[in-house]
């Protein structure tokens, strides 16, 4: 889908009023739009060109294109949107494979890209890039987070995750923090619907808790059949599974469980505050995590818009990294390695009236960065 | 209509879809748009991919639903040999890796083809249904593999840092590149018309039409069609390891079944069978891609209501309408 | 490992085995009669699912829901059957691979439209929740019995549908003939597209039961898909009884091999590997099953005569 928002029909007139930001700034956003993993990607777009469109900023215009969550293709719109549109800047990729696949070429093509959700270990650690930026998170912090939480009322823990890159990092992230023993170590397969076995040896493993990464729809199928089942080991995860999006499809289910994100919508902080509320009143709904890291990563690129050209590599690289913004995470740091120093919170899902959503019960870490910046050499 | 003047015609559209291929990225070259040599070179390398399934499925009438393995086989074959070369890693007992790309093209024929024979062996004890679901099951098991392997980054996939080169050409800009891959489409093409025509060719296409007789001539059906089908997953593994060296990635999506089936649509929305039937199955089907995909977020409902009807209404794909029907049915 | 354990993952691998079961029939009840591969036929296990959470999200009854998603199911399968399908018949199996690979884009696409991006909500109704206990101390959940328990009702149904009614009459004689229960006067065009539209209404059954375990979102129904055409080729196209077979036999080897793998190679490598390596080599065991399968017979385990 191509989509520009806010041509800049005024960009002549503009253009020789002096402003860094007057000149026309074209932003590439490649998102998944369609098949079963749109959902984030619609949140993520939705909010991106919202915070654009509050800014009043006449100058920048977005080129908003669907990936079908297909590495391939994610490819070659970046090679469009560089070669052809001519992009200033790139973004909104959702998934760790699909980044791993744009990111590289883009960066070394000298373009730079804001990442507004998925943090592969490999870009925060030995191919970071001083023109890859992540708005979002590195990969492990959120798994992290759990680990160093559950430390505080469990001793053995089962874990699970699919049997790809992004599940492996997420139990090595909860075990570089968790101290207590393990229950039993679960890989499942990708795509995976059924979880009744892996149920049955939860039940059977003596565990006090239950840890578990999966997902998009793996999650929603895992949370409703743990449900289900009767088993009543309390359950924590990466936020993912508990968020916006998702919450109204897993129901009651996910009630009381802990999980762990980087936001909520309860922070109390001027900027979320008139974040969700603008979220809410164009939408209809509530807005999720990606939907916080899509604004943030807007807001970023506006603040860096006002400080430095975006022709002026350098100096733009300076202003993006200064991160001198407002967060709807409150304090927002970046890393040596361009990843970010921020809180992470413990959430617990609550009802509020029919609505399912999540409020903040307690701080896992506070300015938490990420284990691989010191590999990042750059 | 005369035989003859059929095929004087679908040789004339033939001809003008080689030279549109090559037209198209020189224009934009000279125009100064990059990116439309890169999608030039993203339909040679489909096509090229497709003309592989074509010696099996059109040949041969071998309808494999898992072309996609070798065709991520290929890539991966490009992928790791480049990391190793890029690393200074050696691969194993000493061997480096190269990013030359003849030496990874005779490597991923290799490969293929070891992996195509047993396979083949395998899936050519079944006809029909069987022979299409059996090889989308090894399709599959080759898929999980990938996804579930850590070595070369499972399912996150491989990034390639730099392209690899050829003798005499930058391959790392656009317009040599393509002109790599449109010389080897060439000669995949090439090599489809020799083996149509060839004793090989015509013993495939016997076994197509009736086996029986085929096997009461003394040829056994069974031997010809696996060196089919191993021919077939070279080529379609080569054109992998060029998509790969294209994207400088490479990714077990490579290998889903997706793939494999859009590697047939390429095949039949040209018209299966012929010999240009892929590129023009390839140019069509990235056009669509990519104009539906610039037009509408539901792009993929209208790429498949376009399909639907040139299923339903228009037999013999593209290269029917131009070239008019094929010689044989 | 008790035993208790290991009679509930069998359980599990049955439970497993009769939802494909459900989807399975439905595919090789179509290509015996018709001769046809519907790869669209993961998309009317979407319809029923989306159906069945849409209708009970409104009405507040998971029954109703199941009702419409059957409905629904098997009004997009004649709709479907009566456009498109109908075409392609006389049709190289190429043809259909491509054609219903069309309909499974806009289907897919087509659901988003309708119902959003979003996955939807549905759990399974009051009257099924809650667990039965298991022989050894273990129990069992009621509504994974009760899909047991479905799978064999639809089974005995089948039987007897095919075997003693005149619509089974008809649907044996159009497997073997054609062209003579037309010239016998039978209307084969209705024949047909009440065919397709009973296993349409098996594939929409199968996605609402398993929409109230599972996430109900956009293209739930090609692993289904890939799993169902495993089954049928493993049990023999055609036949309901090898779709039978087939589908308790992956469905067991499917949970089984997740269960056992990753511990039995724990007994010979270090568990840190043995964990992601059993998990994988689960993940590709049922192809492999069927490649081996395939390989000693190749037209599957119970052939049709044909």
């Amino acid at each position: 889908m191509k989509k520009i928002i806010a041509a800049g029909i005024f960009g002549l007139s503009l253009a020789t009023s002096g402003l860094a930001y007057a000149e026309p700034v074209k932003i590439g956003v490649i998102t998944t739009l369609s098949g079963g993993g749109a959902g984030l990607g619609v949140d993520m777009r939705d909010a991106f060109a919202l915070a654009m469109k509050q800014s009043g900023n006449k100058d920048v215009e977005l080129v908003i294109e669907d990936d079908a969550q297909k590495p391939e293709i994610a490819v070659q719109l970046a090679e469009k949107m560089i070669q052809s549109d001519k992009v200033d800047l790139l973004t909104g990729i959702i998934w760790s494979n699909l980044a791993m696949a744009v990111v590289p070429n883009a960066v070394a093509q000298d373009v730079i890209y804001l990442s507004p959700n998925a943090g592969p270990s490999a870009l925060a650690g030995a191919k970071c890039s001083p023109n890859y930026f992540n708005v979002a998170y590195q990969n492990d912090n959120f798994h992290e987070a759990m680990g160093q939480y559950a430390n505080k009322d469990y001793k053995k823990t089962f874990i699970l995750a699919p049997n790809y890159p992004a599940g492996k990092d997420s139990l090595t992230g909860f075990k570089r923090y968790y101290k207590g023993e393990l229950a039993g170590e679960t890989y499942t397969q990708v795509g995976q619907t059924d979880y009744a076995a892996e149920i049955a040896q939860i039940r059977d493993s003596g565990a006090d808790s239950v840890f578990f990464f999966l997902p998009g729809g793996m999650g929603i199928s895992f949370m409703k059949q743990y449900a289900q089942s009767g088993v009543n080991i309390p359950v924590m995860g990466p936020g993912f599974s508990f968020d916006q999006d998702i919450l109204p499809a897993v129901g009651d289910a996910a009630l009381g469980v802990k999980n762990s994100a980087s936001w909520s919508k309860d922070l109390d902080n001027e900027a979320n505050k008139a974040f969700v509320e603008a979220f809410q009143a164009e939408y209809k709904r509530l807005p999720s995590v990606y939907a916080a890291q899509s604004w943030d990563t807007a807001n970023l690129i506006l603040s860096a818009l006002g400080k430095a050209s975006v022709k002026d590599k350098d100096a733009f690289r300076a202003a993006l990294k200064a991160a001198d913004f407002k967060s709807v995470r409150g304090d927002f740091t970046f890393n040596t390695n361009n990843h970010p120093v921020q809180n992470i919170y413990v959430r617990e899902v609550v009802k509020e009236g029919d609505v399912l959503t999540n409020k903040i019960v307690a701080t896992a870490f506070e300015k938490h960065g990420d284990a691989y910046a010191e590999q990042c050499k750059m | 209509m005369t035989n003859a003047s059929l095929m004087t015609r679908e040789t004339i559209v033939n001809v003008l879809l080689a030279l549109l291929l090559l037209a198209i990225p020189l224009g934009a070259s000279a125009m100064g748009e990059p990116f439309y040599i890169t999608l030039a070179t993203r339909i040679a390398v489909l096509a090229l991919a497709a003309v592989g399934l074509n010696i099996a499925l059109g040949l041969g009438g071998l309808v494999s639903f898992g072309h996609a393995a070798f065709f991520g086989l290929g890539g991966y074959a490009a992928g790791v040999l480049a990391t190793h070369a890029f690393d200074g890693v050696p691969l194993f007992a000493g061997i480096p890796g190269t990013d030359s790309m003849p030496i990874i093209w005779l490597v991923t024929v290799v490969v293929c083809g070891l992996l195509a024979l047993p396979i083949g062996a395998i899936s050519l004890r079944t006809t029909g249904v069987y022979f299409i679901m059996i090889t989308l099951a090894f399709a599959q098991m080759i898929y999980y593999f990938a996804i579930s392997w850590p070595a070369y980054g499972g399912e996150d996939g491989l990034s390639i840092y730099v392209r690899s080169a050829f003798p005499g050409a930058n391959a790392a800009q656009p317009l040599p590149f393509f002109l790599i891959c449109y010389a080897v489409l060439m000669t995949a093409l090439g090599l489809f018309w020799l083996l149509r025509g060839s004793r090989f060719g015509a013993a495939l296409q016997a076994a197509r039409q009736n086996a029986t007789r085929l096997s009461a001539v003394g040829i056994a059906p069974f031997n010809i069609r696996l060196v089919a089908f191993a021919v077939s997953a070279m080529v379609t593994g080569v054109a992998g390891a060029l998509f790969a060296d294209l994207n400088k990635f490479v990714s077990p999506s490579m290998m889903s079944w997706h793939m494999s089936g859009e590697l047939i649509v390429l095949i039949i929305l040209g018209g299966k069978g012929r010999l240009f039937g892929p590129v023009a199955g390839a140019m069509l089907y990235v056009l669509f891609e990519f104009a539906l995909g610039g037009i509408t977020e539901r792009w993929q409902f209208f790429l498949g209501l376009i399909l639907l009807g040139v299923v339903l209404f228009a037999r013999g794909g593209l290269l029917g309408l131009l070239a008019g029907k094929a010689r044989h049915g | 490992m008790s035993i208790a354990l290991l009679i509930e993952q069998i359980l599990n691998g049955l439970q497993l085995g009769v939802m494909l079961f459900l989807m399975a029939a439905g595919l090789t009840l179509i290509f015996g009669v018709m001769g046809l591969i519907n790869l669209a036929h993961g998309s009317l296990y979407m319809v029923g699912a989306f159906a069945c959470a849409a209708v009970a999200a409104a009405t507040g009854s998971f029954w109703i829901g199941l009702v419409a998603s059957l409905v629904a199911a098997a009004a997009a399968g004649a709709i479907m059957e009566v456009t498109v399908i109908r075409r392609l018949y006389d049709r190289d199996h190429l043809d259909q691979v491509l054609a219903t690979f069309a309909l499974i884009l806009i289907f897919s696409e087509g659901t988003r439209w309708l119902f959003g991006s979003f996955p939807l909500y549905l759990d399974i109704p009051p009257l099924l929740q809650g667990a039965v206990p298991l022989p050894g101390g273990g129990q069992y959940q009621l509504y994974r019995l009760a899909i047991i328990g479905v799978g064999i009702v639809v089974a005995v149904g089948l039987y007897f549908l095919i075997s003693r009614t005149r619509l089974g009459m008809r649907i044996r004689a159009g497997e073997s003939d054609r062209e003579m229960i037309a010239a016998l006067g039978v209307d084969i065009r209705t024949l047909y597209t009440v065919v397709f539209a009973l296993g349409a209404a098996l594939a929409g059954l199968a996605g609402a039961l398993v929409g109230a375990l599972q996430s109900v979102q956009v293209g739930m129904g090609e692993p289904a898909l890939i799993l169902a055409f495993v089954v049928i080729v493993i049990g023999g196209i055609g036949s309901i009884k090898g779709a039978l077979f087939g589908a308790i036999l992956v469905g067991v080897v499917d949970t089984m091999g997740r269960f056992l793998l990753p511990k039995a190679l724990a007994l010979m490598i270090p568990a840190a590997q043995a964990g992601p390596i059993g998990a994988a080599l689960a993940s590709m065991l049922i192809y492999i099953v069927m490649a081996l399968i395939l390989a000693f017979r190749p037209s599957g385990l119970f052939a049709a005569q044909s």
